[in-house]
């Protein structure tokens, strides 16, 4: 097949495009979620997870996960140079089974949630956060 | 002990018993993740807050493990039932080894 | 799918975000803790009339994760170094044994201090900005050591004193005995420096709301200082980023506490007479 110029031009912006499409799946993270979960499979609903379309700032991203009924919740970082980022246990007079907190993430990636249920079944949630860099560093 | 580490929390004054209440606390601390160099090009050597824990009257709310993922000026947000007048402990572990501590008291109305 | 599908899909991937991202400050409202009103948008101050109706600001152009960290004390990690400054404030230092609380009584007591700041002093016949003011104090009351020019203990002073009025208009002189250091300091506003030959107007009065890069750009003002930037998880004081600001434009840049900066400080102060003081804001 021959390209034209114009699809040369396409293929191009679609490969920069890309290069910003989350990340490929990181060993190091299925590592940590097997070692969470003991290899359970991860149901699709029962954790939230809110965190930013667009971070301004990868420094000091705002997330929150909510998942009733867990005991603990994971949430990694599957771009960044160790993926791991928190792990929230529930105390008998916790509230509810949400937290909130700030976390750096190196690039645009995936930001994961997995939960362990109190019913020993584990949920798994997921949401890309678009990293922007700036203009003027300082 | 990094340096000037100083907490904040806030917590309401009272409650009904068995009330959730919202609890936020804030700390400053660097975070150093371990993955910056200084000018020198030398690795700067990890040293964070690598635990918070929050608990009342004896009697755990939540108990976190803190991965170098986590800001400067680490924050936290959560809810906390509250059975009985009493006072909340919040303990903040770093690295070296070193505690910080905040309580704060919520009585029954 | 086709290659150029697979080109076409991405390419609206890539136009998506830029879309959301459009510009100019949004019409959000902060109010502080439930009970501080902030002006963030004000009718310009007449010597901008011929430039700009409104002034606006910083705040209006992030996005809102980072705007509701500023709504609530408990959230702003800027708070907690307005909490050191307190302890600061109540300190005994220096030779005469005395602490900022001995002659000022609680730090609530200066409220409206920070927003007449720079200030012409009549005994040492010069413009001061609030950190020189806090200096002379030390120095000349209190026999203890100066702090270093935008250093945290500095800045950290400078946002208990924000803090305590927040809400209220920031009024800066701009005539009478101030006058030559204003007009310095607008001179300085319009003048292009650096290999990049930007000045403070041409990204923030002719560019604000467009973006530099992923960068969206304010109009500079800086009712909200000291301000807590995503950036670099500290406190910043306004020298600094005037001096990061004429860096970028790849420039050898003034130094803080200079006379330079002390002027442009009181020109770009007085751009946003109006507008709430808003210290410690949070930035990117």
């Amino acid at each position: 097949m021959s390209l034209t110029r114009r699809d040369t031009f396409g293929l191009a912006l679609g490969a920069m495009a890309l290069t910003v499409l989350p990340f490929r799946a990181n060993a190091s993270v299925d590592d940590l979620i097997a070692e969470f979960t003991g290899g359970a499979d991860l149901a699709d609903s029962g954790v939230d997870l809110t965190a930013p379309e667009i971070a301004e700032n990868g420094n000091t991203v705002p997330i929150s996960v909510d998942a009733p009924g867990a005991s603990e919740i994971l949430v990694l970082a599957a771009g960044n140079p160790t993926p791991a980022v928190a792990t929230f246990a529930f105390g008998p007079l916790a509230g509810s089974r949400m937290a909130s907190t700030r976390i750096r993430l190196a690039g645009t990636q995936e930001v994961i949630a997995v939960a362990k249920l109190e019913d020993g079944t584990f949920a798994r949630a997921a949401k890309t956060v678009k990293v922007t860099i700036g203009g003027c560093g300082g | 002990m990094a340096s000037g580490v100083k907490p904040r929390v806030k917590v309401p004054k009272s409650a009904s018993a068995g009330e959730v209440v919202t609890l936020k606390t804030l700390i400053s601390h660097p975070m150093e993740s371990g993955q910056r160099k200084d000018k020198d090009g030398s690795l700067i050597p990890r040293s964070i807050i690598n635990r918070f824990t929050c608990d009342f009257n004896g009697q755990n709310v939540i108990d976190v493990k803190m991965e170098p993922a986590i800001s400067t000026n680490p924050y936290f947000e959560f809810e906390a039932l509250v059975p009985e007048a009493g006072e909340f402990t919040f303990t903040w572990y770093d690295d070296d080894g070193s505690t910080y501590t905040d309580t704060k008291p919520i009585e029954i109305v | 799918m086709t290659r150029k599908a697979i080109a076409l899909t991405a390419l609206a991937l890539l136009a998506a975000p830029l879309v959301v991202q459009a510009g100019g400050p949004d019409d959000d409202e902060l109010v502080i803790n439930g009970e501080i009103e902030i002006t963030t948008k004000a009718p310009a101050p007449a010597f901008l009339s011929d430039v700009m109706d409104e002034v606006i600001s910083g705040w209006h152009f992030r996005s809102d994760e980072t705007q509701a960290l500023e709504a609530d004390d408990f959230d702003n990690p800027g708070m907690i170094f307005v909490d050191k400054a307190r302890e600061q404030w109540d300190t005994v230092e220096g030779t005469e044994g005395k602490s900022c609380a001995s002659c000022h009584g609680a730090p609530e007591d200066m409220a409206g201090v920070k927003a007449t700041y720079p200030k012409w002093n009549d005994d040492a016949e010069e413009v001061r900005t609030l950190q020189m003011q806090v200096n002379d104090c030390r120095t000349e009351r209190m026999g203890a050591e100066a702090w270093k020019y935008d250093g945290g203990d500095a800045i950290n002073m400078v946002a208990l004193l924000s803090a305590v009025s927040r809400g209220m208009p920031v009024n800066v002189a701009i005539d009478g005995p101030v006058q030559a250091t204003w007009e310095l300091g607008k001179e300085l506003y319009y003048t292009r420096t650096g290999q990049l030959e930007l000045s403070c107007a041409n990204c923030h009065e002719q560019n604000y709301g467009n973006y530099i890069r992923a960068d969206h750009l304010s109009q500079g003002q800086i009712n909200g200082f000291p301000t807590y930037r995503l950036n670099n998880a500290a406190l910043n004081g306004v020298h600094s980023r005037f001096k990061g600001c004429v860096r970028d434009t790849r420039a050898e840049t003034y130094a803080p506490g200079s006379p330079e900066f002390i002027a442009l400080e009181l020109y770009v102060a007085s751009r946003g007479n109006g507008l709430s003081v808003e210290g410690p804001s949070v930035r990117n």
